[in-house]
């Protein structure tokens, strides 16, 4: 597959902690007709190749599916590589997701990210021994969880997110609590209540503000809004 | 160099060594999981259409009929007590996935659902069975995810984004630990370990177009050739069928499996033709095979007729989205199809590499001495991908990949866990070691090299295309390996254009870069060394699989040494499987 040819511009924000310089733009030049594949991974993979190996960022899959090269894209968090060169205006702003401290270039430090992750517990936790076979559950109960396990944890919804920005600290943020919903969904789960307990504090699920970001940005189409909405509904039910 | 000790470290964090990792974090012993990607973005990540064994939720299924199919899919060169030891853990082994928390989709009555398969059939070769556990099209993904979950509940000890670079070994031909690098800060320690498995996963990266991620690149092989072992049946390469395109991101067999089939430019279901029995869900390498030869007869889709059209309209909108949501949704981005309305452009790409490190079915390393004879290496075990056990032989069945994984995964953290306590673990190590490891890490750092690494890795992934693709001949495989040759020579010279410590992707690029080109050489060796056609391995010059002189294992090490191992056929609980030709077997 290939482009036609358009030069654009891409303005990538360098920086580089060895060089003790602050941050700044950079602006490389491309016509995308030289670039092989139609997204814009494709494209920084080439600037990196041909006009400046310092230029960094990381990617893995090339197709959506594990979460390694998000970033922020004319303002807009995303996945380079399924962003289309072609959807893209000629001038190209590229920041590395904003929330996280960063590394270098469009390289930010995820462990802020992956520590609130693991605060909700995010693995299934069933207090009966398990059969033989394996523990039912109908496909209705079973559809529960879809818009829910997809997540790939890239980190997106998070870094969008105003009430993550002011509170990185104690707010879970969109992909955490999507991660503690998708337990409280699953039937095979018994540990709902601790789970809705533990959230129940000022910080961990209710600074969100319903601003919506998260589900604006999500590269996977999933809906952290809802999950954080149906959390807090199900702590209502639970105090009822 | 600093170092750390541990009782065990695992190198690479997918399906294989997140499954060992998580045998081991119950026991309590020093653990550590060294991966060059934080775990979720390893490329288990990227499989879709499930994971097989006869659970016989659908149709009645038994283990002994996959291992038939796994044995008559591998053409005769899969290991046979290993493929039986597979077969057999695979029900035991996808429970207890599910009850980890993996979301398999469902059937009615609660069960795990099962979806058919290329070559999977019943009772031995008959109708085509449903034995691949699913969630939905999403499956790697699924189990990535819930061993990384249960891995955060067991408190692995991580090193995400910490590059392995080479094995140390100690004096006795045992390994020592290994030297990896933080990506982040640059800096270097030595992992002193009692034990060190590898799980590092497949090299497709050395093909123009392939299915695998940026970050497939084989480092567990490299290690393992510098550290003078062997590597096994590197010639066996995996094309999946169905390639988008001109892109090479994968479409699941899944896909044919609910009944999805392949059309060329004249909108005919050409694999009636090739394959009358199976058709479109015969094993890949016949499907792929029957592609090229429809496409070179000129019977190609497209203005270009260089491709042909795999078709599911007629499943439906409403089970293509409930099956089959991620792949609709790469076809969308990627081919700008959608499958509900359009056939998807496709096309074979290089997916799985069926050679790989020599293990036993405890995931322990194997070589040969000097007169043939085969060792254990101490201290080393390889699981997943980077393995071969040899479960797939020459050519692997769909959906063996992931329960390769979980049963060799689980097999190594067993043998592992009890050699621990058993108190294997040399904690000797030869100083010289590092000092190799730091003159090859210091090679590119001279101002004089010239040659650009950039193109050296264009160079080498087009050659591997273009003379080791899914058929094969002498008259482009001689020149091709020459010329393979001659670029592992000029990587030598190669200039690092970033010299920096911080997150140096040029520096890792060229790390990876290296252990390709070892990998390509080690196929092109193999590939023309094995003068038949078997499996994945398929040439004009030799068209017919040659039993009489080539069934059994190659081996290749990095200083020239070739040799060959039996192929086993002495199951423990069934009687061994005859060899037959693969199309009357069915």
């Amino acid at each position: 597959m290939s482009n036609q040819s358009r030069v654009m511009t891409f303005s990538i924000c360098r920086f580089d902690p060895e060089n003790g310089k602050p941050r700044f733009m950079q602006n490389f030049e491309l016509d995308i007709a030289k670039v092989k594949g139609t997204m814009l991974l494709s494209a920084l993979e080439l600037i990196k190749e041909t006009q400046d190996p310092t230029l960094s960022f990381r990617r893995s899959c090339g197709e959506g599916v594990c979460g390694s090269d998000g970033m922020n894209i004319n303002g807009r968090n995303g996945l380079a590589c399924i962003t289309k060169l072609h959807d893209l205006p000629e001038r190209v702003i590229l920041q590395p997701l904003s929330g996280f401290p960063i590394i270098r270039d469009l390289i930010v430090d995820m462990t802020p990210f992956f520590t609130q992750y693991e605060k909700v517990k995010p693995y299934l936790q069933n207090n009966t021994p398990p059969p033989a076979t394996e523990r039912l559950q109908s496909p209705e109960e079973r559809a529960k969880l879809d818009g829910l396990y997809e997540c790939i944890l890239c980190a997106c919804c998070t870094s969008a997110c105003p009430s993550y920005w002011w509170n990185p600290d104690k707010f879970i943020g969109p992909a955490g609590l999507l991660g503690a919903y998708r337990f409280i969904a699953d039937s095979r789960d018994t540990e709902t209540p601790a789970r809705l307990e533990a959230l129940k504090d000022p910080y961990s699920a209710f600074r969100c503000r319903t601003i919506m970001n998260c589900a604006d940005v999500c590269p996977k189409g999933l809906n952290p809004a809802e999950a954080i909405a149906k959390i807090r509904r199900e702590m209502l039910h639970q105090t009822e | 160099m600093n170092q750390i000790q541990f009782d065990a470290v695992i190198v690479g964090a997918g399906g294989a060594g997140l499954r060992a990792a998580l045998q081991l974090a119950q026991s309590n012993y020093k653990v550590a999981v060294i991966s060059k990607v934080y775990p979720t973005r390893s490329h288990t990540v990227s499989a879709q259409g499930g994971i097989a064994a006869s659970l016989g939720n659908v149709v009645e299924d038994h283990w002994e009929w996959h291992m038939y199919d796994t044995i008559n899919g591998s053409d005769y060169l899969g290991d046979q007590e290993a493929i039986e030891y597979m077969c057999r853990e695979a029900p035991a082994s996808v429970i207890e996935l599910e009850h980890m928390g993996l979301p398999f989709s469902r059937l009615d009555n609660g069960k795990i659902y099962q979806r058919a398969f290329g070559g999977h059939t019943q009772n031995y070769g008959g109708e085509p069975t449903r034995r691949t556990c699913s969630a939905a099209d999403r499956t790697g993904h699924a189990m990535v995810h819930t061993l990384f979950q249960k891995n955060i509940e067991a408190k692995t000890h991580f090193y995400s984004e910490w590059y392995a670079i080479d094995l140390v070994k100690n004096n006795q031909g045992g390994v020592a630990g290994l030297v990896a690098m933080s990506i982040e800060t640059g800096e270097l320690v030595f992992f002193k370990s009692r034990a060190t498995i590898l799980a590092t996963g497949g090299a497709g990266r050395i093909y123009a177009t392939t299915s695998n991620a940026y970050i497939n690149t084989g480092d567990g092989l490299g290690m393992v050739l510098r550290a003078g072992l062997p590597l096994e049946d590197m010639e066996f390469w995996q094309f999946h069928p169905t390639g988008i395109a001109g892109v090479g991101c994968l479409i699941t067999e899944g896909v044919r499996g609910e009944g999805g089939y392949l059309l060329n430019g004249k909108g005919e279901r050409f694999m009636e033709r090739y394959s009358p029995h199976l058709k479109d869900l015969d094993c890949r390498d016949v499907v792929a095979r029957s592609m090229v030869m429809e496409i070179l007869a000129g019977n190609g889709a497209g203005p270009d007729k260089d491709h042909v059209l795999l078709k599911i309209d007629h499943m439906g909108a409403d089970l293509i989205r409930q099956r089959l949501p991620g792949i609709r949704e790469l076809s969308l981005t990627f081919a700008n199809i959608d499958p509900i309305k359009d056939p998807i452009p496709v096309m074979p790409t290089c997916h799985y590499m069926m050679g790989g490190i020599p293990t036993n079915i405890n995931a322990q390393v194997l070589t040969q001495d000097n007169e043939g004879r085969e060792r254990i290496v101490p201290g080393l075990y390889a699981a997943g991908e980077c393995a071969c056990v040899s479960v797939h032989g020459a050519n692997r069945l769909g959906t063996n990949s992931l329960l390769d994984l979980i049963v060799f995964g689980r097999a190594a953290g067993l043998h592992l866990e009890k050699a621990l306590r058993e108190g294997i673990g040399d904690t000797s190590y030869d100083p010289e070691e590092l000092d190799r490891i730091n003159a090859r890490l210091g090679r590119w750092e001279s101002s004089n090299n010239t040659e650009d690494p950039a193109i050296i890795r264009r160079e080498m992934r087009e050659t591997m295309q273009n003379s080791f693709g899914v058929f094969r001949d002498q008259k482009y495989m001689e020149p091709g390996l020459k010329k393979l040759q001659e670029l592992a020579q000029r990587l030598q010279h190669a200039q690092l254009k970033d010299k920096s410590k911080v997150f140096n992707t040029t520096r890792i690029e060229m790390l990876e870069l290296d252990n390709l080109m070892d990998i390509a050489v080690a196929t092109a060796v193999c590939a023309n060394e094995r003068k038949e056609s078997r499996g994945a391995h398929s040439r004009y010059d030799y068209p017919e699989r040659d039993d009489k002189n080539f069934l059994n294992h190659s081996l290749y090490f990095q200083d020239g040494r070739l040799g060959t191992r039996p192929v086993n056929q002495t199951p423990k609980y069934v009687p061994p499987f005859r060899l037959k030709d693969r199309e009357e077997s069915l």
